[in-house]
């Protein structure tokens, strides 16, 4: 069993204009140790479904799946104090903006510590020397002194550091990482996706990182889901979907990297923009920007094939992944290991 | 080669001096330190480096919203000497235009799209009439891709790419001769970014344009760029043809930097060059090398001399003591 399972997840929002759907029809399974990755441009719904998941979105949103579980337990049926258990005690988030996710009035410590009493409880003296423990563990210098700062003493990289420290204070089984170093920069960056990935394998976790850098994608994941305009369009081991991508939107995102486009004179790209709550097309969502649309894409929503491990949505799903590893998620096994990646182009 | 360079800059420097208030002394902060670099018409020109580094300031000095501390900057074969509170020559002024990272918040809400477009025009050619100004606005409008009819819209009806390419239609409607892109699609979308570097890389083929790219993603950078400049604390360290300084990347900074990148391959797992701690405080700023702290290769001579910017070969510059340079060479 999945340490998260998550079958038909749907979220939509009441606005003034009618019924939202931002998310839609999503399957997640991450078990114990993986590294997922959730890939998708703005309004893919990739941060929404896993608020849903926390129970963090406000009361205009509707929640609704098949199954939604966390290690066994149904998070629908939980009661809210229950639940509240759960969230932030075994499974943790860290979000985008460190800066903003710091109350300004609180120091550091205290915001650590309030974190350990709600979950863990022990005495003053034992919360305060594992606030100073997970200080060090994510890499701050000087953890005695820094206990006592405030979030504004802070640069950017130290406050995610603090971020991590308290979403990892309770021993989560599950981290979801939002975006974790969009506001970094790229020396930065590295420093705390090498901290995210050495936490996880130290403490056996399951890492849901939500991004939309390919580069941090293919540098840390095992497995991608890719979303667009709130749907799940394929979901892969990392090395195969770089190489074979199932999904027309795939491709083309992958192919309009400019790294990938070496020696082309302008960049592949993706006409159109992501549709918005107004301008949804019929049948596939994809279909306006997508260069392979025939009529039957335009006017029937494509379902995954039941026997496709990527789960591709779409009616003509690319190339059979010819070296596919044994279904399913299997970290840890690849088809190739040497051959270096072409831009996947069809004739 | 004998091209006249458009833009000049000889030892740009900025500094900012702040008042000290009742706890703390004033202070002078060393935004930019001795910039030098020379642009050509139809060429880019890359300023890479992370927050804090002096991009930005560079950006404002080379467009002239502020006078540099000291050094010169010749636009056009024009010299610009400026002192605080003066204002450039109109005619300069028209040569050099900006665009800047959020095309959200540098468009005006309460304007539509063709009053944005016909404003430059209404300040910076009297002569045109209302109706010229409208043909050019819409002339503009449909050469960065958009249609006719969004000419009356309003910036909250444009997604953020068409924002972009709006800002840059403004920036195009003098004509001018540099533009100076600060970050201009670090805001975008990967499919709309894509979009965007294509419409600028048609735009300076069309109109022969000079640009200066300020950015820190160095994927994007190594496709545009011509030429490069890495900055780090308000130093340029390596400069350089874009090639050759990707490929070969000499000063500690700029290896580290280019391996902290994540590049988009799965199959590539690299040795990467560690970088400790963060940049240091512009207002306590380390003795001599000011990247010695974080650098890998640092001994105990790094904090004693800042190295100047020295050239390599004949087209490299590195500013590091472990770098082999034509002036070490001559010594040894």
């Amino acid at each position: 069993m999945a340490l998260l399972d998550i079958a038909g997840l749907s979220v939509r929002f009441q606005t003034n204009s009618g019924l939202f759907t931002a998310v839609e029809n999503v399957d997640i399974q991450v078990d114990h140790g993986d590294v997922l990755s959730i890939v998708g441009e703005s309004g893919s719904g990739k941060s929404v479904s896993m608020l849903a998941t926390m129970g963090l979105l406000p009361w205009t949103a509707q929640v609704s799946a098949e199954r939604m579980a966390f290690d066994g337990q149904d998070l629908q049926q939980l009661g809210s104090r229950q639940r509240r258990r759960i969230v932030g005690g075994e499974m943790s988030m860290i979000f985008q903006e460190p800066m903003s996710s710091l109350n300004p009035c609180f120091t550091v410590g205290t915001q650590i510590d309030e974190m350990i009493k709600q979950h863990k409880g022990g005495s003053r003296r034992e919360r305060h020397e594992r606030a100073l423990e997970l200080l060090a563990q994510v890499g701050i210098p000087d953890p005695a002194r820094r206990i006592k700062a405030y979030p504004h003493q802070l640069s950017g990289g130290m406050s995610q550091r603090v971020m991590i420290a308290m979403a990892i204070s309770c021993d989560p089984r599950l981290l979801i990482a939002d975006e974790p170093t969009t506001a970094l920069d790229v020396t930065i960056q590295a420093q705390i996706l090498e901290l995210l990935l050495k936490l996880q394998e130290e403490k056996g976790m399951a890492l849901i990182l939500i991004t939309h850098d390919m580069g941090v994608v293919a540098e840390t994941a095992k497995q991608v889901i890719v979303q667009y305009a709130g749907r799940q369009v394929e979901q892969q081991e990392v090395r195969s979907l770089f190489a074979h991508p199932r999904h027309p939107y795939t491709e083309a995102l992958l192919s309009a990297l400019p790294e990938r486009a070496a020696g082309q004179t302008r960049l592949p790209t993706i006409p159109g923009v992501v549709p918005g709550q107004h301008d949804r097309p019929t049948g596939c969502l994809f279909n306006p920007r997508c260069r392979y649309a025939t009529e039957h894409c335009r006017e029937v929503e494509p379902v995954a094939a039941p026997d496709d491990p990527a789960r591709t949505l779409c009616h003509y799903p690319l190339g059979r992944p010819d070296a596919e590893p044994s279904s399913g998620p299997s970290p840890g096994v690849s088809p190739e290991t040497s051959s270096p990646l072409r831009p996947e182009v069809r004739p | 080669m004998s091209r006249e360079a458009v833009l000049r800059a000889r030892h740009l420097t900025r500094y900012y001096e702040i008042k000290g208030g009742p706890f703390s002394k004033p202070a002078t902060v060393k935004a930019l330190n001795e910039a030098s670099f020379e642009l050509f018409a139809g060429q880019t020109l890359a300023v890479v480096g992370e927050s804090g580094c002096g991009k930005s300031t560079l950006a404002r000095v080379l467009t002239m919203i502020e006078p540099p501390t000291s050094g010169e900057l010749t636009i056009n074969g024009q010299a610009v000497a400026l002192k605080p509170g003066q204002r450039p020559p109109a005619a300069l002024r028209r040569e050099v235009q900006i665009i800047f990272q959020n095309p959200y918040g540098s468009l005006n809400p309460r304007k539509t799209v063709a009053t944005m477009l016909e404003e430059p025009l209404k300040l910076n050619r009297r002569e045109m009439s209302a109706s010229e100004r409208r043909t050019a606005a819409l002339e503009m409008i449909e050469k960065v891709g958009l249609r006719p009819e969004h000419a009356d819209r309003y910036p909250h009806m444009f997604s953020g790419g068409q924002r972009q390419r709006i800002a840059i239609a403004r920036a195009l409607m003098l004509n001018p001769k540099i533009l100076v892109l600060d970050e201009p699609v670090s805001a975008l979308d990967l499919s709309i970014q894509a979009q965007v570097l294509n419409l600028l890389a048609d735009l300076q083929e069309e109109f022969g344009l000079a640009y200066v790219f300020i950015s820190h993603d160095l994927s994007v950078v190594r496709r545009i760029a011509d030429d490069v400049i890495v900055m780090y604390f308000g130093q340029p360290v390596e400069t350089g043809p874009a090639e050759t300084v990707f490929s070969q990347p000499r000063h500690p900074y700029t290896q580290a930097l280019f391996s902290a990148t994540p590049v988009a391959d799965p199959n590539r797992r690299r040795e990467r060059v560690r970088l400790k701690g963060e940049p240091p405080s512009p207002l306590a700023p380390p003795p001599g090398c000011p990247f010695a702290p974080r650098c890998h290769r640092a001994t105990e001579a790094c904090s004693r001399t800042d190295p100047p910017l020295e050239p390599v070969d004949d087209a490299v510059s590195v500013a590091c003591i472990h770098v082999e340079t034509r002036a070490s060479q001559a010594a040894s």
